[in-house]
């Protein structure tokens, strides 16, 4: 079996703030395959974010390992494209050239970024779109363009931190179908991160399920769901069982959270 | 009152809700009208010696005089002159000064408290300290409002590219961009409409500085004009300049308004 795409172990990470040390990490071991699917939930300020963003190289980290084909991460690189929360999409350029901007850093040739960039905005959809500015787009609309930015240039893994959070219901189950098409055309390794379940689900090969802080890998669940995936899914026994195990593994964190807290004051 | 006019009514006196252009204009004419009104008014009612307060009329006549005589624009000349090279001075010294110290702490430690310490001077105190150094010409006149205006607009564009958002700065890393293509591509371009806003703030600033430089001691120039009137108890004249200084204000700030809505037409387009 070949070895796999991101190996995370014994990763910890803490934070000095004024008020002294916040542990967001400790001990993660977690290893996404080649081309998987993987998404990481959890109670909100449990350090998934933190992950990612060490993942990315935007971060560092205290103790532990994370290596990505073999090679320690130790700052940002091509090789990972990342989405954030907020679709950070530069506001003086329309949707097109926010996709060039990325090509361009990339080091494409200038001949051949017109073409890729709108290759990428067709493929999430977003033709006729091409120039419009942020200000114009709805949220989907800027995460979309987004994804196409983090895609351009080909990077073999993708980091999306909450892409969906923002978006209303219906946009966001837009939105996940659309990810999941484009996954299925296009694949790649994903490391997701929500705190929506059933997105999590819905997407995944496997969901890894996150501890309260210190954030560690509690369990992972594998999603031995058919693909391709579409939204009939949700309702059907098998999705709702999964749904409902990962949902009690994080309310069992919840509660022993709660508890501690009593326990404390 | 039917109930929908009511609501209509409310609409418009609640807290951020927008109103037609030709409203807001309209408005903002009305007060300048009224003041004129009530300024008219009040001379004519002779409650006031036109030594003190002048009406309208003799400050219209005292400025079409020397309007004629070319002396109001040769004033007005040389005084856009000092304030546009003295504001452009310290705009192309400052930009690159507060992008820095805006974007590395340790460049910030080594020029924020200073800049702060300076700034915190008054400028007037420094007048006699240029005439020192500089002698009364236009180069002590540009020293006054660089003084002024550079310190406070280092701070401002600190500021204003401390608030572009963290994100945009993780995008470049990500893209491997490196630190001054970060810097140049997206740092700068995304804090350029608050730097815009800040520019026209100083500005205003800028005004007061050069007027006070004109007043101490100056040989030309619309404050010169003024100290020279005081003299001659010519207050008419004193108000006629005054509603000078106010018009080219409102004109310079009105226009860099107007450039910066067209500059970033992308914020809002809707």
């Amino acid at each position: 079996m070949a070895a796999d795409k991101l190996v995370i172990s014994g990763l910890s990470k803490t934070f000095c703030t004024d008020r002294g040390q916040t542990i967001a990490l400790q001990g993660v071991d977690l290893a996404i395959g080649h081309n998987e699917f993987l998404a990481l939930v959890g109670t909100s300020g449990c350090g998934k974010s933190t992950l990612l963003s060490i993942a990315a190289g935007l971060e560092s980290h205290d103790d532990g390992k994370i290596s990505i084909d073999g090679l320690p991460i130790e700052q940002p690189g091509l090789d990972r494209g990342v989405v954030f929360q907020n679709y950070t999409l530069l506001p003086w350029l329309s949707a097109l050239h926010n996709v060039e901007f990325a090509l361009r850093a990339a080091g494409k040739s200038a001949g051949e970024i017109r073409d890729i960039a709108q290759d990428h905005l067709n493929l999430v959809g977003l033709q006729g779109f091409e120039n419009a500015f942020p200000a114009e787009l709805s949220g989907g609309m800027k995460q979309r363009v987004a994804i196409a930015r983090a895609l351009s240039y080909r990077p073999s893994m993708l980091l999306m931190d909450e892409p969906f959070g923002a978006l209303d219901a219906l946009t966001r189950h837009h939105m996940q179908e659309l990810l999941t098409n484009i996954w299925d055309k296009h694949r790649l390794t994903v490391l997701f991160i929500t705190h929506d379940v059933e997105e999590a689900v819905y997407l995944s090969d496997r969901v890894a399920v996150m501890s309260n802080r210190p954030g560690r890998i509690k369990s992972i669940i594998a999603i031995d769901l058919p693909r391709p995936r579409h939204y009939d899914m949700v309702s059907t026994p098998s999705f709702q069982k999964l749904h409902r195990q990962i949902l009690d593994e994080i309310r069992s964190e919840s509660l022993a959270a709660a508890a501690l807290k009593t326990a404390l004051d | 009152m039917p109930p929908a006019n009511r609501r209509a009514r409310r609409a418009r006196f609640s807290v951020g809700a927008h109103i037609p252009a030709r409203e807001f204009l309209l408005i903002a004419l009305c007060v300048f009208a009224g003041l004129a009104i009530a300024w008219t008014a009040f001379t004519a009612g002779g409650f006031i010696r036109p030594l003190f307060l002048p009406s309208p009329l003799q400050v219209a006549t005292r400025l079409a005089d020397l309007a004629s005589s070319g002396q109001l624009f040769a004033d007005m000349a040389i005084s856009i002159y000092r304030i546009t090279l003295g504001f452009l001075i310290s705009t192309v010294a400052a930009l690159p000064i507060g992008v820095l110290i805006g974007s590395y702490r340790r460049w910030e430690a080594a020029i924020e408290p200073f800049v702060d310490f300076i700034r915190y001077m008054p400028v007037v105190a420094f007048v006699p300290l240029t005439i020192l150094w500089a002698g009364t010409g236009d180069v002590q006149k540009l020293l006054i409002i660089f003084i002024g205006t550079f310190f406070q607009q280092v701070l401002l564009v600190m500021d204003n590219v401390k608030s572009v958002p963290r994100d945009f700065i993780n995008l470049g890393r990500t893209l491997q961009m490196p630190e001054w293509r970060i810097l140049q591509r997206i740092v700068l371009p995304s804090a350029l409409p608050a730097i815009w806003d800040s520019m026209r703030i100083s500005l205003g600033w800028a005004w007061t500085w050069l007027v006070v430089a004109e007043l101490v001691a100056a040989t030309s120039g619309l404050g010169y004009r003024i100290t020279t009137a005081q003299r001659f108890f010519q207050t008419d004249l004193i108000f006629g300049y005054l509603l000078i200084l106010g018009i080219l204000g409102l004109a310079s700030d009105q226009a860099m308004k107007f450039a910066g809505r067209k500059l970033f037409r992308y914020l809002d387009v809707r």
